[in-house]
């Protein structure tokens, strides 16, 4: 490819984990527009103020399934708070870094999975 | 199976071709400037070539000027030409899908006082020749229209064009990067006035070209020097390069074009038979490029694609903005009006006389499987 990926972007490019959608899901979160080339989705489900089930669709490249499909691996299991906090560095460096002009990528993915948590402490007020 | 659909950008160097390159690095090496008997060997290579490349286009030896490729000739044109007419005349007339190195060009010479119109394409990437004239004015001393699109492998009508610039008295120069030795370039029936060729998208070797300029016609030099090719462009000529691109100029037989042409029509219509929701880009038939198909895959990006089908060993190009450096997609598919999705979720394959019906068999077996499942990642379909 024209970028020069890693082999973990590369592993969760072709073989995405928790790709799909949730049923009643608690949370939704989606970020990006065509116009910009990714969009992001992710769907969670939430037990105990904990991330009990998470899936995530993307329209975008390399880097950015890349980064969605690690950001569920990360978060999975854990407590909102913990998957508030987490940084789109910790995201790069999970994924053995990306590309410069792809950082984005990763920060999208962040800011897709912040939406969904947010969705979800709306709903629960 | 590797599987090579990038001959827009770059083909594979002939056999033939660099066998009759190869005596010259390292036994006719001479420079084609000295005096000596090395030398008068290489000047004869070179103006061997230059006959058989002016031949191709029906050109004579002595407008056949050697570059080191198309951007080199494309820039030459344009800026050479500017410098001799301007401020007289500063009006430059092109389309809005040319190559980039015609576009950024252009942008530079506004910024050096020349007014430029870029003109509109309709949906299958055809300029309106009525536009044309309407946009020439006292001040248009250039049209720069490209000839066969490196995209969409529209073949604009350039005799058309060249009637029209001949009767209003402006020069036509035409970017035949893509074009050449594909489709039939006569400069004197087309009436053109300057043409940018290359060799390495007909295998020959990277990093020479050539502009033909028609007698007569004045341009101010790009390079200073030595005063090789007539003064006109200073460099030591490149004559492995130039022997390689004329011996690359003779080489594609009608049977290989039209062979060409029954592997891309087969490959297009095995895409959009067997995957729903596509859409060909630019015109088909005799009207399109003989290497060239572009394609919409909805719903799903560019370099993903791209991505998958380099994990199968199959190389295209897409499109789509996340493809490339500064992450802003195809001026040209936006020219033809399509969406932010369709621009990117386009993929070009171009294919070369040595693509074979089992490649694309190949591809037609991998692709479907592909497209379905990065539709089931996409968010666009619920």
């Amino acid at each position: 490819m024209a970028f020069e990926y890693s082999e973990k972007v590369m592993e969760n490019f072709l073989k995405p984990k928790n790709m799909g959608n949730l049923q009643n899901p608690d949370g939704v979160g989606e970020v990006g527009s065509p116009a910009c080339g990714d969009i992001m989705h992710l769907e969670i489900k939430v037990k105990d103020n904990k991330i009990e089930d998470i899936k995530f669709k993307t329209f975008g490249c390399a880097a950015a399934i890349a980064s969605t499909s690690m950001i569920t691996q990360m978060v999975m299991g854990k407590p909102l708070e913990y998957a508030e906090k987490l940084t789109m560095k910790e995201v790069a460096e999970e994924l053995k870094g990306l590309p410069q002009i792809k950082m984005h990528c990763s920060t999208m993915g962040i800011q897709t999975l912040r939406k969904a948590i947010k969705d979800y402490r709306e709903k629960n007020k | 199976m590797k599987v090579y659909l990038d001959n827009a950008a770059t083909t594979k160097v002939d056999d033939k071709v660099l066998k009759a390159m190869l005596p010259y690095f390292t036994e006719e090496y001479g420079n084609a400037s000295s005096m000596h008997m090395k030398g008068s060997e290489a000047k004869n290579s070179l103006e061997k070539s230059r006959k058989i490349i002016a031949n191709s286009i029906n050109a004579k030896s002595s407008e056949i000027y050697f570059t080191s490729g198309g951007t080199e000739s494309n820039n030459w044109a344009l800026k050479g030409l500017f410098w001799q007419n301007f401020p007289k005349k500063n009006h430059i007339i092109t389309t809005k899908i040319e190559h980039d190195c015609i576009l950024k060009t252009c942008e530079w010479l506004e910024k050096e006082g020349a007014k430029v119109t870029y003109l509109d394409v309709n949906s299958e990437g055809f300029v309106d020749l009525e536009e044309l004239k309407k946009a020439i004015t006292e001040k248009t001393f250039l049209v720069s229209i490209i000839h066969g699109n490196n995209e969409i492998g529209t073949i604009e009508d350039i005799e058309s064009i060249g009637k029209i610039c001949q009767e209003k008295k402006v020069l036509l120069h035409t970017d035949a990067c893509q074009s050449y030795t594909k489709v039939p370039i006569d400069v004197k029936k087309q009436n053109l006035d300057l043409v940018t060729i290359n060799s390495h998208k007909i295998h020959g070797p990277k990093g020479v070209g050539a502009l033909y300029i028609k007698e007569g016609i004045k341009i101010t030099p790009l390079m200073h020097g030595g005063g090789h090719e007539k003064l006109m462009r200073s460099g030591t000529e490149n004559i492995p390069g130039i022997l390689g691109f004329a011996k690359a100029s003779e080489q594609l037989s009608k049977k290989e074009l039209n062979k060409m042409k029954i592997i891309r029509d087969k490959l297009i219509e095995g895409i959009l038979e067997k995957i729903p929701n596509t859409k060909l880009n630019g015109p088909t038939g005799e009207k399109r490029l003989a290497n060239n198909i572009n394609i919409s895959f909805m719903n799903i990006e560019g370099e993903s694609i791209g991505g998958y089908l380099e994990n199968e060993n199959i190389f295209v190009s897409t499109g789509s903005a996340c493809m490339s450096n500064t992450l802003s997609g195809s001026h040209v598919l936006k020219a033809l009006g399509l969406s932010d999705l369709e621009q990117n979720s386009s993929i070009r394959f171009s294919i070369s006389k040595y693509t074979t019906e089992k490649e694309i068999d190949y591809v037609l077996k991998k692709l479907p499987k592909i497209i379905e499942k990065l539709r089931r990642l996409s968010p666009l379909i619920k």
